[in-house]
């Protein structure tokens, strides 16, 4: 994961260690609303970051694009030249795994392309829908889904050794799937400047590097 | 309050798992309570053991593990290969196997409870009586162990009804098939929309309180909780 390879440096460099709370991005969403006391808000889209900006909960102007994440085609099992032949071979007897499309921009990603594939419609029955992009990555790990749609920052090294079994969808297929960071008002007197900091190595060189190391691109 | 018909479609998948995962427990349970309150297995507790660690396990835990083993490269589901059959994952009888683990130790403690507690001697008075051993079952364990069974019944039910890990698990989150109704209202929470989440969270407090003040009104001459 590139955030904590990142508090790992940041550390390395200033000395402050960064306290990671995971969940999923409409969670995280709801508790920061009813004052969860968090400092930075590192969201898997950019609706979110919006919403609380509107709602004045995040310091003005600090609402800004940490990364732009990547869709790809997976299918452990098969093997194809090209993106092109591998989508020609998904049959209605594959179950095929997304990230829930209503809660989950990779998900509304791959819907966006099975859509104009025309496969949207006909795989209904067979498309399975994950909590979010981990899950939908476990049912092809798992052998239970037979192609499944998932991110660029999942491709491990040990993935990355069997080619022909994952393609990288043209982003010309999906809408952007902007992940935004914001600076929350509830961040107060020396965490306010820590996460000042932070926010900065995000959009540092260094720290770009890094999410580019991720499988992550820039807008 | 407006429940949408994926609502009404979930709440439907929901009710029809509870009511098939109930009926199969009740099926596997009862003999299974009846032998452990019986045997006089040196390590019976072994299998007691097993039955309660659904309590104890979380249910992503046992979903996950479900997913595994039922999953093509799984124990059970290789086995399931090489019969033919489909594999599990993804299909609402998954969904029921997952429930029937899930929600046995609820069935099987009270029904064990309630047969202990007959103890021996009615059992062998209506024997000297001549009464065989189905005789027997019917006509003295069932209506003794009432209780025991309203209790199993409503447990294992209710239980069904609020699984949420082992689905969110195994289901895969497909309308009609395996969405159920705490997957819905999960959803509508993650999605923000809290009016759709309210409602239809609202029709399960009512329905479920409808349900246990039914049963428990009907049977309130029986000690339902303690058998």
């Amino acid at each position: 994961m590139p955030i904590k390879a990142i508090t790992k440096v940041f550390k390395e460099k200033t000395g402050h260690n960064v306290i990671l709370a995971f969940g999923s991005t409409g969670k995280h969403y709801a508790q920061i609303t009813h004052g969860a006391p968090f400092d930075i808000f590192l969201a898997a889209d950019k609706e979110r970051p919006r919403l609380l900006e509107r709602s004045g909960l995040i310091v003005d102007n600090s609402r800004f694009t940490y990364a732009r994440g990547s869709l790809i085609l997976w299918a452990p099992e098969r093997s194809f030249d090209s993106l092109d032949a591998a989508i020609r071979n998904i049959s209605s007897n594959d179950f095929v795994a997304i990230a829930n499309p209503k809660l989950s921009p990779y998900g509304l990603a791959a819907k966006q392309v099975l859509q104009r594939m025309g496969l949207w419609l006909p795989l209904q029955a067979k498309i399975v829908r994950g909590e979010n992009i981990a899950q939908a990555f476990q049912f092809v790990s798992t052998g239970n889904a037979n192609v499944g749609f998932i991110a660029g920052s999942q491709l491990t090294e040990n993935l990355l050794g069997q080619a022909n079994t994952f393609w990288s969808l043209p982003p010309s297929l999906y809408s952007p799937i902007d992940q935004q960071a914001v600076l929350l008002k509830t961040s107060k007197l020396r965490a306010l400047n820590v996460s000042k900091e932070f926010l900065a190595f995000l959009k540092s060189t260094e720290g770009k590097e890094i999410i580019q190391k991720h499988g992550y691109r820039f807008p | 309050m407006i429940l949408s018909d994926q609502d009404f479609t979930a709440l439907f998948v929901t009710l029809k798992l509870a009511s098939i995962s109930t009926i199969i427990l009740l099926i596997l349970g009862t003999p299974l309570a009846w032998w452990l309150a019986r045997s006089q297995w040196r390590f019976k507790y072994v299998v007691e053991a097993i039955i309660a660690l659904p309590l104890i396990l979380p249910p992503t835990v046992l979903g996950f593990y479900l997913l595994i083993s039922l999953g093509p490269n799984g124990p059970l589901g290789s086995l399931l290969k090489m019969l033919g059959a489909a594999p599990l994952p993804f299909t609402f009888i998954g969904l029921v196997i997952g429930s029937v683990f899930y929600s046995m130790p609820f069935v099987v403690q009270p029904l064990q409870t309630a047969f202990s507690g007959i103890g021996q001697r009615p059992l062998e008075v209506a024997a000297t009586l001549g009464a065989s051993r189905l005789d027997r079952f019917v006509t003295i364990v069932l209506p003794m162990a009432r209780p025991g069974f309203i209790t199993a019944s409503v447990l294992g039910f209710a239980h069904t009804l609020g699984e949420f890990g082992v689905v969110l698990m195994i289901g895969g989150n497909i309308p009609g098939t395996t969405q159920v109704v705490s997957i819905a209202i999960y959803d509508h929470v993650e999605a923000l929309e809290y009016s759709q989440a309210h409602g239809l969270a609202g029709t399960l407090l009512i329905l479920s309180f409808t349900l246990l003040m039914i049963v428990y009104g009907a049977n309130r001459r029986y000690a339902v909780g303690h058998p």
